[in-house]
């Protein structure tokens, strides 16, 4: 966790009730004495509250629930890459770039998000709506190219498909998730689906 | 190739109801008290005999794995853990069983947590699968209330409890004992094994981690027999296998084939056949981005199993085929996955942590040929320096693809670097 530049860290941070129920929740699936365990699921709601991003003030409020040294906190929220340590858009862009996307053109689908949100990977947009990551293998391979906004993936894109996508999202639309080709699930385009079992 | 009857999952593609009662519908919870009332041994020995192998990527035997767990509770309790960090990269099959069939990975967990002698098991997903984590949780709350998990788990008498616990994006966290790490709240680093999580796991208890296909698969060879499963495939690569088809075919997709089936056939009868037909295949990932590619005649006749691929100095790792046809970069694909082993080293192990940057560099000058020819020789060598020691096989993985790649296609790294040395201006002589 390196110097925070260009934006403000809020001074303090507590979970909402509703919020902090669901942490204990989170904390109850462990044995007694074994709390730090929780720690990626209260990180995961103290990021959500935030509006996409941890604050440190947010890491600290987890660390004296779980009875931890903030240090822990910092050390786990640095090293897995979904905890945002500055704040992101409200729609949250992550492309994937690794080879099986790559084959099949995640690199028209960088090129047009450089050029229709108007910022480089690691960038917010000037009115707060979007930020763009280039991501390591999201796992939805069959259905590449494949983009993550927010919880959803959005599969099966090209550039014009992303450009709906992105479009949508824009004008508060929520575009529906999954292949944007109409396939089913991995099956493959346009065959059969999955014979269905016996008896059914 | 496998017949419909012979399919485990009903429902790989989602067009059927996921939840309990389409589940049942498709035989998953029929028969679950009577499997546990074959006794642990009982168990271990019919998942022994159907010579079942883990699907996570390193294929060890099943049930052997399961009899490491003690017999007698001792004072430690004992743990499954599912492994659902799914992140290879070519592999999404697991990501199907979560989201579309995830009945068939909860009954599993309790036929083999019971076996284990576990009472509680945790199913660690990867955090981008947010949506197949709320499915999973959706299908656990069923199995609680329809008295399937629980106090007296199916009326068995064994208490048995389950939980989702959603990781934050570390490709690490799939090594098992990385995964434990998480699971305890640190960063994902590897222990050193042994001890091994059998005896030392979760909490320093007694731990088994498998993958999400294992364990979804267990109920089916218990409810239909071992006879049944290791009938399909070959000998000791039994059974049927979710395979996943990505990059240059016509129709990509995931599809539940018999282990042993021929690369070429997978390809052509159920992804459509490479893109511009068979002879425009370049190369093929066999199984996810761990594994050494292989070039086209390799392709023509190797059969998709874990003993096969490695006679061919590859492996069916999690059976995720990555097509690249002639079209390819096939450099850059390579050095691609490079850059995603040094982007996912944990930093622990200086081989790796400094390995698979500096290789990671060198294979982005030769994707251009910026570089010298004894560079490739190097490359090799530094590769052969990483694999193996480091505490775990993400060194090993960001070897292979490399050597795989000087091993087959030498000839057009050296074409790249003579092609940027004679377009290089030369000083006067």
């Amino acid at each position: 966790m390196s110097v925070d530049r260009g934006f403000e860290q809020p001074a303090s941070f507590a979970f909402t009730p509703e919020i902090r129920a669901k942490a204990d929740a989170a904390i109850a699936k462990f044995p007694k004495g074994r709390q730090a365990s929780a720690i990626l699921a209260l990180l995961d709601l103290a990021q959500r509250q935030s509006g996409g991003w941890l604050p440190r003030a947010a890491m600290e409020h987890v660390a004296e629930i779980l009875g931890m040294a903030p240090i822990r906190v910092y050390e786990v929220a640095t090293f897995y890459t979904m905890f945002n340590l500055r704040p992101v858009g409200r729609y949250h862009v992550q492309l994937c770039r690794t080879t099986p996307c790559w084959l099949r053109g995640s690199e028209d689908l960088a090129t047009l998000c450089k050029r229709k949100l108007g910022i480089e990977p690691g960038g917010r947009s000037a009115d707060g709506l979007f930020s763009l990551v280039e991501v390591e293998c999201l796992g939805a391979c069959v259905n590449a190219p494949v983009v993550q906004i927010n919880d959803d993936f959005y599969e099966d894109l090209d550039p014009a498909r992303l450009e709906a996508v992105l479009d949508g999202l824009a004008k508060g639309e929520r575009p529906r998730a999954g292949s944007q080709v109409g396939r089913q699930g991995s099956a493959p385009q346009g065959a059969a689906s999955t014979p269905s079992a016996p008896g059914e | 190739m496998l017949r419909v009857e012979d399919r485990v999952f009903g429902n790989l593609y989602g067009e059927h109801d996921w939840r309990l009662a389409g589940a049942r519908s498709r035989g998953a919870w029929d028969g679950t008290k009577a499997m546990l009332a074959l006794g642990r041994d009982g168990i271990i020995d019919e998942i022994k005999k159907s010579d079942l192998r883990g699907r996570g990527g390193a294929g060890f035997p099943t049930g052997l794995k399961w009899s490491f767990m003690p017999k007698q509770p001792g004072e430690r309790p004992s743990y499954l853990v599912v492994n659902a960090d799914e992140s290879e990269p070519g592999t999404c099959k697991d990501r199907d069983i979560l989201r579309f069939d995830p009945h068939l990975l909860v009954e599993g967990c309790l036929v083999s947590g019971f076996a284990m002698g576990a009472h509680v098991g945790y199913i660690y997903i990867r955090g981008e699968f947010y949506n197949e984590a709320a499915n999973l949780q959706v299908a656990i709350d069923e199995a609680y209330a329809a008295g399937l998990l629980g106090r007296d788990a199916c009326g068995s008498g064994w208490d048995f409890d389950l939980y989702v616990h959603r990781g934050a994006g570390a490709y690490i966290c799939g090594e098992e004992t990385a995964l434990l790490e998480s699971l305890e709240g640190k960063k994902g680093m590897p222990r050193l094994k042994p001890p091994f999580p059998a005896a030392v796991g979760l909490y320093g208890c007694p731990t088994t981690v498998n993958n999400v296909e294992t364990i979804a698969v267990a109920p089916t060879i218990l409810r239909r027999g071992a006879s049944w499963w290791s009938a399909i495939g070959r000998p000791k690569n039994t059974g049927t296998k979710i395979f996943c088809i990505s990059g240059h075919v016509n129709r990509p997709c995931n599809v539940e084939e018999e282990m042993g089936i021929p690369l070429k056939e997978l390809i052509e009868r159920h992804a459509g056949g490479v893109r511009g037909g068979w002879d425009n295949l370049l190369a093929v990932i066999p199984g996810g981005s761990s594994v050494p590619l292989l070039p086209r005649p390799i392709c023509d006749t190797v059969l998709m199993d874990f003993d096969s691929l490695r006679e061919v100095k590859s492996g069916l790792g999690t059976a995720a085929v990555i097509v690249m046809d002639k079209s390819t970069d096939i450099v850059d694909a390579i050095a691609r996955l490079s850059h995603f082993y040094m982007h996912e080293s944990c930093g622990q192990c200086t081989p790796c942590r400094e390995g698979a940057g500096w290789m990671y560099r060198v294979m982005k000058r030769l994707v251009l040929g910026h570089a010298r020819l004894g560079e490739i020789d190097d490359l090799c060598e530094v590769s052969r320096e990483i694999e193996g020691h480091t505490i775990c096989a993400l060194g090993d993985a960001a070897a292979w693809p490399i050597q795989g790649l000087i091993r087959h296609f030498r000839p057009e790294l050296e074409r790249r670097i003579a092609a940027h040395e004679s377009s290089r201006p030369r000083a006067a002589e």
